[in-house]
């Protein structure tokens, strides 16, 4: 090849190269993308290696074996979807309508916004912390319903697993609240106004115009929020009954690292978690994309 | 007045919607109960810190600030702060040095294998940190790093950097491409661009990512939980320590450790809220959805 | 009906009879109201002065869900989930309309703005134009009392937008539905109102048939909207016999009897179309100029004068000139405007 065919086919590739976005600027990608490399999904692939190699030897699927041969452990996925199901839809329904209320009042919008965040940022430690005495039976709740007259005997909140949903309620909500606002707002306003000089009353454009644009929406903070609800842990170790029913995936994963410093076996549990929630998560995505899940601005604007 | 006529029609359709019916007093009616009880959680354990004795009854016996003091020194609090601080600050720093960048070239550049990079960013905030973190800590523990700072910092920055990386991305979509090349024409190099033009532009986006990430941080506990030791562990982490071990505290001093778990984080919401909306915070999951 | 948005009034005193089957104009340019005018209609706004009545019922109390107008959007507000055929259908849907009807009637209109072959597609398959139509079947297929479009074409290309524009000339020919149109396009609402209505400010500037507010602006506003480019300030003198004015402005002088709209003697407002002023030498309104600029037009040039005294003029003629050339202008004195020195 002479000096110019070669600089020629040197400008051929620099031109492909530019033509699809490569050049010395995703240098400047490198430094975040390692460090997902090397702390993320190495140690995922590690641990899902790990967990093919179970402390006693006993196999490749030794520890999936043991689990799903233990009744007690077995139970624990029945525990956590019999917590996170319910939580997750009891969230995103009651976030409708709040959504739709708030959606045009600007007034009392940013306070109620403001006052929502404080629950998420508490965080589930100290929401738990105080759920423990709150609803505890001489607790504050307790008292006020008793007083009342509305119960007879102190209901029974602590120590089972509705003193985990109700955390997972009191720091779910808010998030999908305003991830819900958020999505009611992106639909452009003029569709119901037009859905009304059609003849649809408040409800009709709800039913047949919001709502169906809303779903796409619904279907995502659905799915986030059974995410953080299918792995809850400290409430269910500090409201729950860890040893019972409240023995949750995560709680028997880090029981397995606490008690048994099996890093094996928690990493299969860890597997098994991860699998069930990709596999909801994975079904809701594919009902969404039945749906319509287009643009919500209403035509060329 | 066009602008107006707009928003004045929304609003008035929608308030005929609801300010007559009464679906809108239900709404409210919830609205309050959330909040009367969330109030009547956290003044459950602001109460009782400052109680003597509380048995029975809708208020402790006596009011003292003495479990304050103790659990000051008991649980190290100031030293908790300090470790909270340091860890939330290097975080801080290491998420938005790194992930600025990555911004940057995600916002600016399509090339192939972009979506599998996209997704590599993703997965850490879809997953729950108790599913990636169990792997994690293994490796942080392989390498030594187990229950020091540095093992807490390196798995906190794990969902911070994606963090940055999502808030930013859009950020920096919305800055029209041909500024940068009208600073070209004007003779910039790339260097130049970056200090002169881009990062005043997007200072509101490293804040709101910044402030973020410290929200995040302070009160994650599953990651830290994971990979401290007793000298590494934040407040939340300490604060759940302290309630297990109840049965060798007062709970008064519990409940006065939380107390100062909760101003440290309101402190730092406040400080937040000044700067970043509110909606901002989940936004991540909406850009999540749009890509 | 009026309506006041706080201390700021968008429109005020708008009084209109409109007879069935008429087509009227809102005209005017933005922010003068014409867009509250038809919300106001819709019910989408409240008023906050005056009523509206249909067929001597009072109507402006009732949500506008009850009102049975259909409303054409500008920027067409289709429901994106739906198909063209479900948007069509969903009016008669809400009323509870039997399906062989709803389908009988939703394909008639679906034939009648030429959407068949694209009917069970989604908005956003469609094209610009494609979409108005589906707002405007929307909007009648319901056959409402009164249909309301509000700056329906300002979204399209100009070629598109004369197409549509015959569209929606045909099909007020064909169905006779009365219509209110907003635009603030003046050729738009001279080819298809029956009546205009030219606002600014909020204010009614004139009510007419096309015709009489083209040839006839009221005032200095209406004029300059209907494209009476040359306003001119002049003196107006006194003695002359009645509807002949004589003007007279460093170096010209002209005589009108046009419009004499509340003028008085001193300074005035003379308003002249650049069609009206012929180049020829007259005895009458005589005007000395040098060509300053020629835009070719195509079937006519766009010219721009300078008078010796060093006013511009702006004149329309299918005569070819020459830049620098020296000429004369006529105008004949019935197209002569005179207006007060102030506006309106």
């Amino acid at each position: 090849m002479s000096a110019i065919d070669a600089s020629k086919s040197s400008l051929n590739l620099k031109s492909w190269l530019a033509e699809h976005g490569i050049d010395r600027l995703l240098f400047l990608v490198i430094p975040a993308f390692l460090a997902m490399l090397t702390f993320f999904i190495y140690p995922t692939i590690y641990g899902t290696y790990l967990s093919f190699h179970p402390m006693d030897k006993s196999g490749a699927l030794g520890n999936y074996r043991s689990f799903f041969g233990d009744p007690y452990m077995r139970d624990s996925i029945w525990n956590t979807f019999r917590i996170a199901l319910p939580v997750s839809v009891i969230n995103v329904f009651a976030a409708i309508p709040l959504a739709v209320r708030l959606r045009h009042r600007v007034r009392g919008k940013r306070t109620i916004n403001t006052l929502l965040v404080i629950p998420m940022s508490l965080g589930t430690v100290l929401i738990a912390e105080g759920l423990s005495a709150y609803l505890a039976p001489n607790g504050w709740l307790n008292r006020t319903l008793l007083a009342t007259g509305i119960i007879s005997q102190p209901l029974q909140l602590l120590h089972n697993f509705w003193g985990v949903m109700i955390s997972l309620l009191i720091t779910g909500f808010p998030f999908a609240f305003l991830l819900t606002l958020s999505y009611i707002s992106g639909i452009n306003p003029k569709m119901e106004e037009a859905a009304s000089t059609l003849g649809a009353t408040p409800w009709q454009r709800f039913r047949y115009i919001t709502f169906p644009l809303l779903t796409p929406g619904l279907a995502i903070t659905f799915c986030l929020n059974f995410v953080l609800a299918f792995s809850v842990f400290p409430s269910a170790n500090l409201l729950g009954n860890p040893a019972g029913d409240s023995h949750v995936l995560a709680v028997a994963a880090a029981q397995a690292i606490s008690s048994k410093y099996d890093y094996s076996m928690a990493s299969a549990i860890s597997v098994i978690t991860g699998v069930l929630e990709l596999a909801v998560v994975a079904i809701v995505l594919i009902m969404r994309s039945r749906l319509y899940s287009g643009s919500t601005s209403g035509g060329k604007g | 007045m066009t602008i107006q006529d707009t928003t004045e029609v929304s609003n008035s359709v929608s308030r005929k919607i609801f300010v007559k019916s009464p679906f809108g007093w239900v709404i409210w009616a919830s609205v309050a109960f959330f909040f009367i009880n969330l109030l009547g959680v956290i003044g459950t354990v602001v109460v009782s810190s400052f109680g003597t004795e509380w048995f029975d009854g809708w208020l402790p016996s006596g009011w003292t600030m003495k479990f304050y003091t103790t659990a000051w020194h008991d649980y190290q609090v100031p030293n908790l702060l300090r470790v909270t601080l340091q860890v939330a600050l290097a975080v801080v720093l290491i998420s938005i040095l790194v992930g600025t960048p990555a911004a940057y070239v995600l916002a600016r550049r399509d090339f192939p294998g972009k979506k599998l990079l996209m997704l590599s960013f993703l997965l850490p905030i879809m997953l729950p940190p108790i599913t990636y973190g169990i792997p994690l800590a293994t490796f942080i523990y392989r390498l030594n790093l187990g229950g020091t700072l540095t093992g807490v910092i390196v798995a906190n920055t794990v969902p911070a950097i994606p963090f940055v990386i999502l808030v930013l991305s859009p950020f920096i979509e919305q800055i029209d491409p041909k500024i940068e090349a009208a600073a070209r024409m004007c003779g910039a190099t790339t260097r130049q661009i970056f200090i002169k033009i881009l990062t005043p532009l997007i200072i509101p986006g490293l804040l709101a990512a910044a402030l973020l990430v410290l929200v995040q941080t302070v009160a994650l506990f599953e990651l830290t939980y994971l990979v401290s030791g007793p000298g590494s562990n934040t407040l939340v982490v300490a604060l759940y320590y302290a309630v297990f071990a109840s049965g060798i505290r007062p709970y008064q001093a519990i409940s006065a450790m939380a107390v100062f778990y909760m101003l440290t984080t309101l402190f730092i919401l406040i400080v937040a809220l000044r700067y970043v909306n509110p909606t901002q915070m989940v936004s991540q999951a909406r850009s999540v959805d749009t890509k | 009906m009026s309506r006041a948005f706080g201390k700021s009034v968008a429109l005020s005193n708008l009084s209109l009879t409109i007879g069935n089957g008429e087509f009227v104009a809102l005209l005017g340019p933005s922010g003068c109201g014409k867009s509250t005018a038809l919300n106001c209609l819709a019910g989408l706004l409240p008023l906050t002065a005056g009523s509206i009545y249909l067929d001597g019922r009072r109507i402006d109390t009732l949500p506008p869900e009850r009102r049975d107008f259909g409303m054409v959007f500008q920027n067409y507000a289709l429901f994106p989930h739906l198909t063209v055929r479900q948007n069509i259908g969903f009016g008669l849907k809400i009323k509870k309309t039997p399906k062989p009807e709803i389908e009988r009637r939703v394909n008639a209109a679906i034939d009648l703005v030429q959407l068949s072959l694209h009917a069970d597609k989604h908005p956003n398959q469609l094209s610009g134009g494609q979409q108005q139509r589906v707002a405007i079947a929307r909007a009648i297929v319901i056959e409402p009392q009164v249909v309301l479009m509000d700056e329906p074409l300002s979204n399209l290309d100009a070629k598109l937008r004369h197409e549509m524009r015959s569209e929606i000339k045909r099909l007020h020919h064909e169905l006779g539905l009365t219509t209110v149109y907003v635009t603030h396009d003046q050729e738009e609402a001279l080819s298809l109102a029956d009546r205009l209505v030219v606002l600014h400010d909020g204010k009614v500037q004139q009510i007419g048939t096309p015709e009489d507010v083209y040839m006839n602006p009221i005032n200095s506003f209406v004029a300059d909207f209907m494209g009476y480019r040359n306003l001119i300030s002049m003196e107006l003198l006194a003695g002359g016999s009645t509807n002949k004015y004589s003007l007279t402005s460093s170096g010209i002088d002209l005589t009108a009897s046009g419009i004499f709209s509340g003028a008085t003697v001193g300074k005035v407002l003379v308003a002249i179309r650049p069609e009206d002023l012929l180049i020829e030498k007259s005895s009458k309104n005589n005007i000395a100029c040098t060509v300053k600029t020629i835009e070719y037009q195509g079937k006519d040039f766009a010219v721009e004068v300078s008078t010796v005294q060093g006013f511009v003029i702006y004149v329309r003629t299918p005569i070819r000139l020459e830049i620098g050339e020296k000429t004369n202008l006529t105008v004949r004195p019935e197209r002569v405007m005179v207006y007060p020195e102030s506006n309106n």
